[in-house]
Order: structure tokens, then sequence, then C-alpha cells
């Protein structure tokens, strides 16, 4: 059985679908990826999941329970760190977290013992009578984290839990997030960082323009859509861009063009003949990575925008 | 519609941040009314004659409390609503627990309601001290306050479930509550007012507030007591449930 079970579920918001048509399983113990650009679905969809958003059409199955029927006992069962901080600034961070065990119906001597594990986990417990607006950026981060763990979630649900911090904070992120896994939590994260969704996730969705795009382990998809080498080029002159995209296309050679750089995805043995190379200025060649893979499968959208 | 117990879970937040941040908040709202009772009471009440030699300080007290109440339970469930739910985002963080919407919803109101028994307390307690108590019916205060207090949370928080931004509350004080203080029979009676206002003033919720808490402090109860537990029973039967309703709506994306 799966943890998230969700089935052609839409979402629309007015005139726009934010998701359009969804279908997935994540199962038990895997961390499971939601990568997109801004505006793909990728909150809209967690929303629903997390029951605080009404569902368009379709269903979803939080542990085996609808979370229309069950909004209260899939919640009670949930952990979810919001992009936006909302920490509760009238109160201190010992407070935050005894207050939010309050609302699990958690008593006082366990909420208190809950809250200081959690924040000896996540390197706060100096803090615990700091004020919210005292803390730094990572450490509002962590306290989040922190404070999603006080009902002792089957199912962490993350929206982009390291935007924004410096490289120390984030590595302290990723590690606690792993041993979380370890210890046998599933884990749900939104992400645009891409070593985020390598280093951390088993499988990922790439979402588009509400729909998943493509499903499988960060080696997968490298292997499927990155080819054997990306070429980061850029024209010699603008007036034969034509001409150098139908030459591309004649070799059949894949491209994603972003801004005014190129990316020639060359697959097995694919080379550019001589005549093709004069044309354009070689910036980079390398190894195909998430991220190229995650540009060639959204880049045209990000472009229309 | 359906709230829970859980709705105590926001009562108590609100509670412990109020106990917390006391010290910023208290003074001020008790050195108002205070103030008034002083200013209105000892210095234009010098010039006051009333029917039955009722001194106007006497008359005044009661009124008092009833716009406190008022004011303690509109403030909370505007600005403080507005502020929580908005700028600190401190409703997103709530409804991600089990609790529901409409637990938040309820949890305001009855913290704003518990504002407003507080409030009147204290003033019970002051204007005791100054010896314009002449019955233990002014016990009645509290559950009294407690009936203003749900009336005038629940009415502001539907306010606050539809206004576009923080500004638009001035409207809601500047022309709901302000004429409500002046012409709610507070500091003289609603029959002195020309005809039309008089009807007016009668369906206002502040009146009937006022009025009671008059009867009960004085001992003496007045005409329309009945009519005015209805007025107050009726505004609340509609408010509570559409201001959770409404506010499902503002949140519910």
């Amino acid at each position: 059985m799966s943890v998230i079970q969700i089935r052609g579920v839409v979402k629309r918001f007015g005139p726009i679908t934010a998701v359009d048509g969804v279908d997935l399983d994540v199962g038990y113990g895997e961390c499971f990826g939601l990568l997109g650009p801004n505006g793909a679905g990728k909150t809209s969809l967690v929303r629903m999941i997390t029951g605080v958003s009404p569902i368009g059409e379709g269903s979803i199955r939080v542990d085996g329970k609808d979370v229309t029927q069950e909004p209260r006992q899939i919640k009670s069962s949930l952990g979810v760190v919001p992009q936006e901080d909302n920490l509760d600034p009238d109160l201190n961070v010992l407070e935050n977290l005894v207050t939010f065990a309050r609302y699990f119906d958690i008593p006082r001597a366990e909420a208190k013992r809950r809250a200081m594990a959690n924040l000896q986990l996540f390197e706060l417990q100096d803090r615990q009578r700091a004020k919210i607006e005292e803390l730094s950026g990572g450490m509002k981060r962590r306290l989040l984290i922190a404070r999603a763990l006080t009902n002792q979630p089957k199912l962490l649900i993350l929206d982009e839990p390291t935007v924004g911090l410096d490289p120390q904070t984030k590595h302290l992120v990723w590690r606690k997030l792993r041993s979380l896994k370890a210890q046998g939590a599933t884990l749900l994260l939104c992400t645009q960082n891409m070593d985020e969704a390598s280093f951390l996730c088993d499988r990922l969705a790439v979402m588009n323009e509400g729909r998943i795009i493509a499903l499988d382990s960060p080696q997968e998809l490298i292997k499927k859509y990155g080819g054997s080498q990306i070429m980061e080029v850029r024209l010699r002159s603008d007036e034969r861009r034509d001409l150098v995209l139908l030459k591309l296309s004649e070799q059949s050679l894949q491209w994603q063009e972003i801004e005014d750089t190129l990316y020639i995805f060359q697959g097995d043995g694919q080379v550019l003949d001589q005549d093709l190379l004069g044309e354009l200025v070689i910036m980079n060649q390398h190894a195909p990575t998430l991220e190229d893979v995650f540009l060639k499968l959204t880049g045209r959208s990000l472009k229309e925008q | 519609m359906n709230p829970s117990y859980r709705s105590l879970r926001v009562w108590q937040r609100n509670r412990d941040v109020f106990f917390k941040l006391w010290r910023s908040e208290v003074p001020g709202f008790f050195a108002e009314p205070i103030l008034i009772l002083l200013a209105m009471g000892f210095g234009l009440g010098t010039y006051v004659a009333l029917d039955e030699g009722q001194r106007y300080i006497e008359f005044i007290a009661p009124g008092i409390i009833a716009a406190y109440a008022m004011f303690s339970a509109s403030f909370e469930c505007t600005y403080g609503s507005f502020i929580r739910m908005k700028y600190q985002k401190t409703y997103d963080s709530i409804i991600a627990t089990p609790l529901s919407i409409d637990d938040v919803s309820a949890g305001e109101i009855f913290w704003g309601t518990t504002r407003s028994i507080l409030t009147a307390c204290v003033i019970l307690v002051i204007i005791a001290a100054f010896g314009l108590v002449e019955s233990p019916w002014a016990l009645l205060v509290i559950p009294l306050a407690a009936l203003a207090g749900l009336m005038f949370s629940s009415i502001a928080l539907f306010f606050t479930s539809v206004v576009p931004a923080i500004y638009s509350f001035n409207y809601y004080y500047t022309l709901f509550i302000t004429p409500m203080f002046f012409l709610g029979d507070v500091f003289f009676p609603v029959d002195t007012l020309p005809p039309v206002l008089q009807h007016i003033a009668w369906i206002a919720p502040l009146t009937p507030v006022a009025n009671l808490m008059r009867s009960v402090v004085t001992g003496s109860p007045g005409e329309g007591a009945w009519w005015g537990l209805g007025v107050i029973a009726g505004y609340i039967a509609v408010f509570f449930p559409l201001s959770l309703l409404m506010m499902k709506r503002r949140l519910l994306r």
C-alpha cells in the first residue's frame, strides 16, 4: 500500500488550471521529490494532500484515508514544513513548539519533552528562550522542521526546505532529513534545488503546467533524458539561428534554448559536424546532470513566461 | 459549520500570549475608561441634572462597562485577528494541525468574548471602588459582558473575514463602533434622541447592552430588558455562523 495515493486530481483557480490530472503513488519509507518550475502546480498539489485546500476533481488518500472524508485524522499524522515562515512571533522558540503540540492534544509534559528533543536535534537548544524575530533565516527554517516533527509524523511534507539557506545550514538540514528517512519516515519534498533532489530523493516527479511529465529515480531520469553529453553553446551569428536549428534537427540532435544559450543533448555516438561547429561558440561541455534534464523537460514553458 | 472542542486550543494560545504581553496592552485599556469616568462623571456631570436625582456618574458608569466590553471584543477580532491571519500567518500554521478553520474562527470569537468579560470585571471593580454599585445584581454584569462579547466578536470577525486590507477597519470604527459609543445609551438616555435615531439606536447592538448593564448595576430592571436580550441573541445567531462561514470562504483556496 502507498502512503500517498493520488488519482486523477485536478485543481482550478478560476480560469487557471493549477493541477491538471495527476496520478501518483508514494510508498512508505520513500523520499519522493516533486520538481518543477514556479507555477507548475507543486504547492497546489501539496496543499490538497495536506487537507488545507479542497480537491477539485479526483481523490487523494493518505495512509489509506480519504483526505476529504477524514482531514483531522490525516492532519494529525502529517508533518508540514511550509515554504513561508509561519512561526508564531508572539511566542518564543520553546513556546512555539509546546503550543504547537497542544494543537495535537499532546499533554504538556510530553510536549515539553518532545520540544526539547527536537530543539536538540536541530541544534537550537541554546535558543529556547529566544524570540522568533531574533532568529536567523537558517534557525527559523530549522525550527519549522523541528516543529513539524512534534506529532511524530509518518509522513513529512517539505516545501522548498533549504531555499535561501547558507551552504552549512543546507547540509545540516539535508543530513537531518536523511537520518529521519533512515528512521523510517516518508518524505515528500517540493524543490527546485537539483542537488537537493539528487542527494535526498529515491524518486522524482517532474511537474510542468499542472502535469507530471516524467517520473523516475534521479539516475534513471538523467539516463533517459540527459543523453551522454551536454554541450552549452552560443551562436556566432544570430541571423543564422534558423539555419543552425534546422541543421540540428537534420542531425536528429535534441536541444533546448534558454535565453541566449543552446543546450545540445548528444546521445550515444552523436557528434556535431564541422559545418555546425563552425556556427557555434562552445561555452561548456559536461556529463548530463539533473539540472539539464529539468531544463530540457520544462525549459520551453519557462521561456514562455 | 462544525467547530469542535479544539477551538479551545486557539483560545489557550491567545490567552497565553495575552498574559505574556499584558504589560503592553492592559494599562492603556483600563486607563481610558477610568479617564472617561472621571472627566465625564465628575467634570461634565456637575452640570447635568437627571430625573429622579440620579448622579450623572451613576448613569454613565454601567454604559462605560458596555462600551468597553464592545471595544475589547472588537479590537481583538478586527485588528488582532487580522494581524494573526494576514501578517503572522498564525492561522495557516494552525490549520495544518488537526484544527479546522471553524475551530480557529470559533476560538478567536471565544477569546474576544473573554476579553470583554475581563474588561467588564475590571471596570466593575473600579466603579464599585467609586461607590457606584448599588445592588448585588451587579454580578450579572459578567454574563452580560459574555453575551456582549460573543456578539461583538462575531460581528467583528465577520467584518475581518471580508475586508481587503487592514485600513478598511477605519470604516468599521468610524461608521459603526464610534456612533454607537456616542449614541448608544452610554452618555445619555436614548429617548432624548430624535424619533428616527431612537429606532436605529434600539436595534444597534450596543444599546441593549448598555441598557441591561444599567439595569443590573442599579438593581432596577428597566423597560425592554427582554427586547434587549432578544436583540443580542439575534445578532449572535446571525453573525456567529456567518463569520465562521465567511472565514472559511476566505481561507479555503
